[in-house]
């Protein structure tokens, strides 16, 4: 991988913070990092290779990459369920697993879906976590249960059985759990699985919603469409790799530049168009694009206007990160082997 | 933006700027709140109760079918359902004895081993787990809920069992094994003596159980898995030619709470039994500890 993108995965912070900045209130620059973190499962098979994470304080940080490329085994590493092979981790400021126990209580978790006692309700469900959480006030344990509930728009459904929730109020449920208490970090492994396209909207408004009072948010996803919409920031997976890590706008702005011109005289256009140096011409009916390279797009029209070629619209191509993603990855978001 | 420029990560850094982390209020340290809710689980799920409903039934059949069987076959075998005639109090223990070579311990069973594997199976282990719960902590309370579980089981047959006896038979002296002749505020004394044995021993099962489950993701297994344990142990008790190996079982000791019955009380097997329940107990929690800190928890 030598494109210039993969690059900024190299330079994650090399030094684990140290422990002592958890004793107190401590000040960190990343919520989430990870230095060469690695899981090896019995058996031999890499599920996640040395991969350095730096998500800084207050972004909403899309983890991004196909099915089985490793992003839920992060996950479960960064929060202490599994642990490495090899390299490290923190969250907040606080190394993992040693000072899980002081940062774990500000980290809201959606981990592989929701998982509920089936024979409870959807409010005794949230009251027996909010039990095991040493840090949680019983004295408003109610009123919290009720806040989240209502957050995620399961109020009417809290008394019922969560063994007859549907697929997305189970979802909900997920993410009420998360919001039980006000958490600095949430880590929504896949949060719009099995909502409907409302529900959807919905919970993309909520983390957006969130992320503007300084939550910072690291959702995984394998959706390109949700890290485009509500992410700030994104690292793609690729068969346990960080391919890329960065900001989107920087991702985006690292793309080559293509501009399109429509016009009748294709063919004419073209000619200009390769006067002027742009390379890697391409024609498709009425249409023309070119990579910018270093030309203007002002000179461009100028050249064309000089040599009388009727354009009808001229333009920059919107820059599909897809494309992108293709490219750092080779292939595009199937399932990994 | 150029590709050196990328590369370092504090140029992401958005300009909301650095966290400041308030350290989580952790001050009732000794907050019941997990253990209340881990009980509530316990009592308050149908299979439990409906299982406790069996366990109950037991010394109310006793009960019932000694006292309308009609015909008294005397006293002469010593048995405890022949005695339970002379005083209500051997109903319950008639029915701790018979309740215990299997449906005690496939109660503790299906406690114990659902511990671990049914937070598993679920999936509620992991959100446990990251809310933190400590992996210690976690296990203290699921075995303190077994352990609690023990005692409510034991109790429940036993005063049912009293309860129904003194009911349909009416308290009076109580002939212990020795023949001695005590009475009934005696008798109940020893009565308890004996849960409290029968509990120490059954929570050395339930370690055993606890152990099991932090093996795998299937509750059903586990307790299949620690009741078999318990016949074969009894099946190799029984056999004599392997007399070498009974002391070691876990299940050899159980029967022998009838030595608390006796005037004095023979404390000889008692004092092995509860000796080889504190270092099966104490083994097994060991060993569901170390497995349980270092497991990747992938459920």
């Amino acid at each position: 991988m030598s494109s210039p993108v993969t690059s900024v995965t190299r330079d994650a912070p090399t030094e684990p913070v140290p422990s002592s900045a958890v004793a107190g209130s401590s000040a960190y620059q990343f919520a989430v990092t990870s230095n060469g973190l690695t899981k090896r499962f019995r058996g031999g098979q890499v599920a996640v290779d040395h991969i350095d994470l730096a998500v800084p304080h207050g972004a909403v940080y899309g983890f991004l990459g196909p099915n089985g490329s490793g992003k839920t085994t992060t996950i479960r590493m960064l929060l202490g369920l599994v642990r490495p092979t090899a390299g490290t981790s923190t969250l907040l400021g606080g190394r993992i697993p040693e000072d899980s126990q002081q940062v774990l209580p500000s980290v809201g978790a959606l981990v592989e879906g929701p998982a509920f006692h089936p024979y409870l309700s959807g409010r005794d469900n949230l009251r027996r976590l909010d039990a095991a959480d040493r840090t949680a006030d019983p004295a408003t344990c109610a009123h919290r249960i009720a806040a989240a509930l209502e957050r995620v728009g399961l109020s009417a459904a809290a008394a019922k059985r969560f063994r007859n929730y549907s697929l997305g109020m189970r979802q909900r449920l997920g993410i009420a759990a998360a919001l039980l208490q006000p958490r600095e970090l949430l880590v929504l492994d896949e949060p719009t699985n099995g909502l409907d396209p409302q529900g959807t909207r919905e919970v993309r408004a909520l983390v957006t919603d969130l992320a503007a009072t300084g939550v910072t948010v690291l959702l995984s996803t394998h959706l390109l469409s949700e890290v485009e919409q509500i992410c700030t920031h994104v690292g793609v997976m690729h068969i346990g790799k960080l391919v890329a890590q960065s900001r989107l706008t920087d991702l985006r702005a690292q793309t080559a530049q293509r501009i399109r011109v429509q016009t009748a005289q294709p063919d004419r256009a073209a000619a200009t168009l390769a006067r002027l140096g742009l390379a890697d011409i391409a024609r498709r009916g009425e249409e023309v694009t070119a990579l910018v390279g270093s030309a203007r797009p002002e000179d461009v029209i100028a050249g064309l206007v000089h040599d009388e070629v009727p354009v009808i619209a001229f333009g920059p191509v919107p820059v599909n990160l897809e494309d992108v993603f293709v490219t750092l990855t080779g292939e595009g978001f199937g399932v990994s082997g | 933006m150029s590709a050196a420029e990328a590369s370092s990560p504090a140029t992401m850094v958005p300009a909301v700027g650095t966290g400041q982390r308030q350290p989580p209020a952790t001050s009732r340290r000794l907050s019941t709140r997990f253990l209340r809710s881990e009980l509530k689980l316990i009592f308050g799920r149908r299979r439990n109760i409906a299982g406790m409903a069996v366990l109950a039934a037991v010394p109310i059949i006793i009960a019932f079918a000694v006292r309308y069987s009609g015909s008294r076959r005397g006293g002469g075998d010593g048995g405890f359902l022949s005695q339970a005639t002379n005083n209500g109090l051997f109903v319950g223990l008639a029915a701790l004895t018979v309740e215990l070579p299997l449906f005690l311990p496939l109660a503790v069973a299906a406690i114990s081993g659902d511990a671990v594997a049914g937070e598993a199976n679920v999936g509620t282990l992991r959100y446990l787990l990251a809310r933190p719960v400590q992996r210690t902590r976690l296990l203290a309370v699921k075995y303190l809920g077994v352990l609690i579980f023990t005692v409510a089981a034991v109790l429940l047959i036993a005063v049912v069992g009293v309860g129904f006896g003194l009911a349909l038979f009416g308290a009076g002296p109580v002939t212990l094994l020795s023949g001695t002749q005590v009475s009934t505020a005696v008798g109940l004394w020893r009565l308890l003596l004996v849960c409290g044995y029968i509990v120490v021993c059954l929570a050395a099962f339930g370690a055993i159980g606890l152990f099991v489950s932090t093996l795998t993701e299937q509750p059903i297994g586990a307790t299949i898995g620690v009741v078999g344990l318990a016949v074969i142990s009894q099946i190799l008790d029984s056999v004599s030619q392997l007399s070498a190996i009974h002391p070691y079982l876990p299940t050899h000791y159980w029967l022998s709470f009838g030595d608390l019955l006796r005037d004095p009380i023979a404390t000889d097997q008692i004092s092995h039994g509860i000796v080889s329940a504190v270092v099966y107990g104490v083994i097994f929690l060991a060993a569901a500890w170390a497995r349980f800190g270092a497991k990747d928890i992938t459920s």
